[in-house]
């Protein structure tokens, strides 16, 4: 999508953007085909969805982020009423005394990105296509708006009886990460969120642009190779300019639980161009370090570049929690935005900011490719 | 006393398999075609085991029956009820509606309604809303109208507390006698919109659950046995009549469980490849100490989403009747089926078949030899091997070198040379009746699978309750209280809860006594 044009989301759109954003949550990020159901459910009746372009956001817009946060096992259990984070947004609008006019996703990587697709066709209001990964990560901090020095607060949250929290001023994001969480166990442990508040000149210095684009060119590629019995992975580079890194079954997989992420790394047999050769890939929700060689001899991509995996056949987005032994995946690499490539970013999102003693080098090219280099 | 013989059935689309064992000793095998009644196909099938086996009826002391009867009809959309559902959570769960993202076909060959009401708790065990008795009854006045049969009721978060799921159903029994009612508790895990799903589908089942456990009954009483008669379930393990005519949903993919756990008796290996070959398909699944490995997605039955822990199977389209083209490059998917007694070359037939290419490399013997080129043949007879060397390759579960074992009427697919990169190649004699007997010898089980607030309880405490009740379970589904097993006890910490919850799942088996 170009400046000028607005993109409306139908059924189809929606399906291939909840399959392109399970890819670029590049392991974790949650899974959003509830999100999807949500979204068509609103379509059904009648909703407008559609999507503008970060250019054309005007300076003195009011751009807020919305998501649903909590326990992914309770969000399968005590599903949504659906308008929680519209409910967050307006308690947030009455605190701030400004009227939202732009809607912006936190994180386009798995569930959360389906969000301000359905809270647009709840409030009428237009949502953003761009957000503040590009990817997911599993925390506040990392993503583009913080590390661009947007205030995280006044922040809202809401639950399903429109019960409203409003944290006026917290000193920073992983302090808002602390004090949401609290009040979201008393919630029910899910609820709706709004936050951050911006003005359109802040949001346009700070967000990933075309990240919707991206993610709905990637799941049209898998759907298109589905239909026509075509190879997916292909399809799927050759719409984003990814790398393939690595192509091979999953010989091994170590899990633990650390401070409630779930961390571990796998192993990959090579098969294809890549037999006889092995990988091995870290990981904490997301895919953070891709090492080729029996002992991680050499990287083939760290974060906060993208690193994928997909089912070999299908094309189907493998998570942290789905890989195990005997599983043939396809690894993707995928150029991150340029935000999180700022030695200021790198800080935060880079290997060392997850505890790994090896240098960024940045896979070539750009973030979306060729698709996001026209616009 | 003496010694008591049990029988195991399969009652498939085509083929009813009856099989009778003493102990763990296979007796008897018969094969009879699938009736529409279904009673007169067990029939002949009990009439003919016995007289094989050439034993009293009198010692005969269990018949286990295994059926996809309930899984077709879901398929095929047909002998479903009206159905409702009543879902307390509102105003959680709002947007997503019972029956969303079931196909359209489905919805309207159960007429399906659905009614959110507010009650359901929260993962603690706090309401989300008071339960709200004039609710209830406005719902029940709109089922009334509506003419429904069945009704299934769901409430937010039941696997911890299924008090309200419980008031709606008694309240129902009282205002609508006649129409079926099940709990979602009783139906399914975490997961509110899968576990809904299955009570619903349970609910749309019942009159034909009680229809055929009831042609069970009187072909057991036509035979004149006088024996105990249990059901498969998807896991493996085995129900009571009793329990299969109020939950008919738990036989959905009971076959393929039995036919591997068959597999695994016949050939008395517990850790190998299944590979059962039909006639269109190749199914591959991963048996690990004598057990299917179980799929980790959600089970769609008929298009509708499930949570039922099911076999993880891979199927490829490589069977016996599968058309060879390109000059033996290409075998399959195509395939000429059920015809392949009349349309195969070695029949006398037109179309190049897999089985053709089996005889003409000397694989198997069958018929006339078909005139097939030789290079066609060697092409498609490579294919052939490298497309099952994959599926064995796809379906293992670690790197040891695993024994496949060959199960179904295409088995003769594979030659002499067995597979490549597999060791051993099994053949069980009697594999045609491996689901048979995979339900000849099925065992019992209780399982529990909940949130538990480790704040309240100690952890040993809690896993010692569900462990226990799992126990009690398998022991009113007919086990050996001596003779129990706790197969799996998981403990899943929530993320993000503050430290004390987990998801806790036991799992006890059981041998009937």
């Amino acid at each position: 999508m170009t400046s000028g044009q607005v993109m409306r989301i139908d059924a189809g759109a929606a399906e291939a953007i909840a399959i392109g954003a399970g890819i670029l949550g590049t392991g974790g990020g949650g899974n959003p085909y509830l999100g999807l159901l949500m979204t068509r459910e609103m379509l059904r009746w009648g909703a407008n969805i559609s999507l503008v372009d970060v250019a054309d956001v005007p300076d003195e817009a009011v751009v807020c982020g919305i998501g649903a946060m909590g326990a992914p096992t309770v969000g399968i259990e005590k599903l949504p009423r659906g308008d929680e984070p519209l409910a967050a947004l307006r308690a947030l609008e009455s605190h701030a005394g400004r009227r939202v006019t732009h809607l912006i996703a936190g994180e386009v990587g798995g569930a959360n990105a389906m969000q301000p697709l359905i809270q647009s066709a709840f409030s009428g209001l237009p949502a953003v296509d761009g957000d503040g990964m590009g990817r997911a990560f599993p925390e506040l901090q990392h993503c583009t708006f913080s590390i661009g020095g947007i205030a995280c607060t006044p922040a809202a949250i809401a639950d399903c009886h429109h019960n409203t929290t409003v944290f006026p001023r917290l000193r920073d994001t992983v302090t808002l990460e602390r004090f949401a969480r609290a009040v979201t166990v008393q919630m029910g442990a899910r609820a709706g969120y709004a936050f951050p508040l911006m003005s359109g000149a802040e949001m346009r210095r700070t967000a990933v642009r075309g990240s919707y684009t991206l993610a709905r060119a990637i799941g049209e590629a898998v759907l298109t190779a589905r239909d026509r019995h075509a190879d997916p992975v292909a399809t799927i580079l050759g719409s984003t300019d990814g790398t393939l890194l690595f192509a091979g079954r999953i010989a091994d997989v170590e899990r633990r639980l650390v401070a409630g992420f779930a961390r571990g790394t796998l192993r990959l047999n090579g098969s294809g161009q890549f037999a006889g050769t092995q990988a091995e890939i870290a990981f904490q929700n997301e895919n953070l370090i891709a090492w080729t060689g029996a002992g991680r001899e050499r990287v083939l991509a760290t974060v906060p570049d993208l690193i994928s995996l997909v089912d070999e056949q299908t094309g189907d987005p493998v998570t942290t929690e789905m890989v195990r032994f005997g599983l043939r995946v396809a690894v993707l690499g995928m150029p991150a935005p340029a935000q999180l490539k700022t030695a200021a970013a790198l800080a935060v999102v880079g290997p060392a900011a997850f505890g790994y003693d090896v240098p960024y080098r940045a896979l070539p090219g750009v973030y979306g490719g060729a698709l996001l280099l026209v616009i | 006393l003496p010694v008591k013989l049990r029988i195991g059935v399969d009652v498939g689309g085509t083929n009813t398999d009856a099989v009778i064992l003493d102990g763990r000793r296979l007796l008897a095998a018969a094969k009879r075609p699938t009736t529409a009644d279904v009673t007169e196909g067990i029939v002949a099938a009990l009439a003919a085991v016995i007289a094989e086996a050439d034993v009293s009826r009198a010692a005969i002391g269990r018949v286990m029956i295994g059926t996809t009867h309930f899984t077709n009809a879901v398929v095929q959309r047909r002998d479903l009820r009206r159905t409702a559902v009543i879902r307390l959570g509102a105003p959680a769960t709002e947007l997503l509606p019972p029956f969303v993202d079931w196909p359209v076909d489905v919805v309207a060959a159960v007429n399906g309604r659905g009614i959110i009401v507010p009650g359901g708790f929260e993962f603690d065990g706090r309401e989300i809303s008071a339960f709200n008795a004039a609710s209830i009854r406005d719902a029940i006045v709109a089922l009334k109208t509506a003419d429904v049969e069945a009704v299934a009721v769901s409430s937010v978060f039941s696997p911890v507390s299924d008090a309200h799921e419980r008031r709606v159903a008694a309240m129902l029994a009282d205002a609508l006698p006649g129409v079926a009612v099940v709990c979602s508790a009783d139906i399914g895990r975490i997961g509110l919109l899968e576990r809904e799903n299955a009570a619903a589908l349970n609910a749309a089942l019942t009159g034909l659950a009680a229809r055929t456990t009831d042609a069970f009954v009187a072909a057991l009483a036509e035979m004149g046995l006088d024996a105990e008669l249990f059901l498969t379930q998807n896991d493996g393990t085995l129900m009571r009549a009793e329990t299969a005519r109020r939950f008919p949903v738990r036989t959905f993919a009971s076959g393929p469980t039995n036919s591997m756990r068959g597999a695994a008796y016949l050939s008395a290996v517990q850790d190998a490849i299944v590979l059962d070959i039909g006639g269109t398909t190749t199914d591959a699944g991963a048996l690990t100490h004598g057990f299917p490995r179980e799929a980790c997605a959600a089970v769609a039955v008929g298009g509708v989403r499930t949570n039922f822990r099911m076999p993880d199977l891979v199927s490829i389209g490589l069977g016996g009747g599968s058309i060879v083209s390109a000059g033996g490059a290409s075998v399959g998917p195509q395939s000429v089926g059920r015809d392949i007694h009349t349309q195969s070359r070695v029949f006398g037939g037109p179309v190049t078949t897999a089985t053709d290419v089996a005889v003409a490399l000397g694989r198997a013997t069958l018929g006339e030899s078909p005139a097939l080129a030789d290079d066609v043949a060697r092409r498609a007879g490579a294919e052939i091997d490298a497309m099952l060397a994959d599926l064995v390759d796809r379906t293992k579960v670690t790197a040891d070198d695993l024994p496949v074992i060959l199960v179904g009427g295409g088995a003769l697919l594979v030659g002499a040379g067995g597979i490549a990169g597999v060791g051993s190649v099994l053949r069980p004699e009697h594999g045609g009746v491996a689901n048979a007997i995979g339900a000849a010898l099925a065992q019992v089980s209780g399982e529990i699978d909940r949130v538990v607030s480790l704040a309240e309880t100690d952890r040993r405490a809690a896993i010692a309750t569900a462990t226990d009740q799992a126990r009690r379970q398998a022991i009113d589904a007919g086990a050996a209280p001596d003779r129990l097993t706790t197969v799996e006890v998981d403990e899943v910490p929530l993320a993000y809860l503050p430290g004390n919850a987990v998801r806790l799942h036991v799992k006890v088996v059981g041998d009937l006594p």
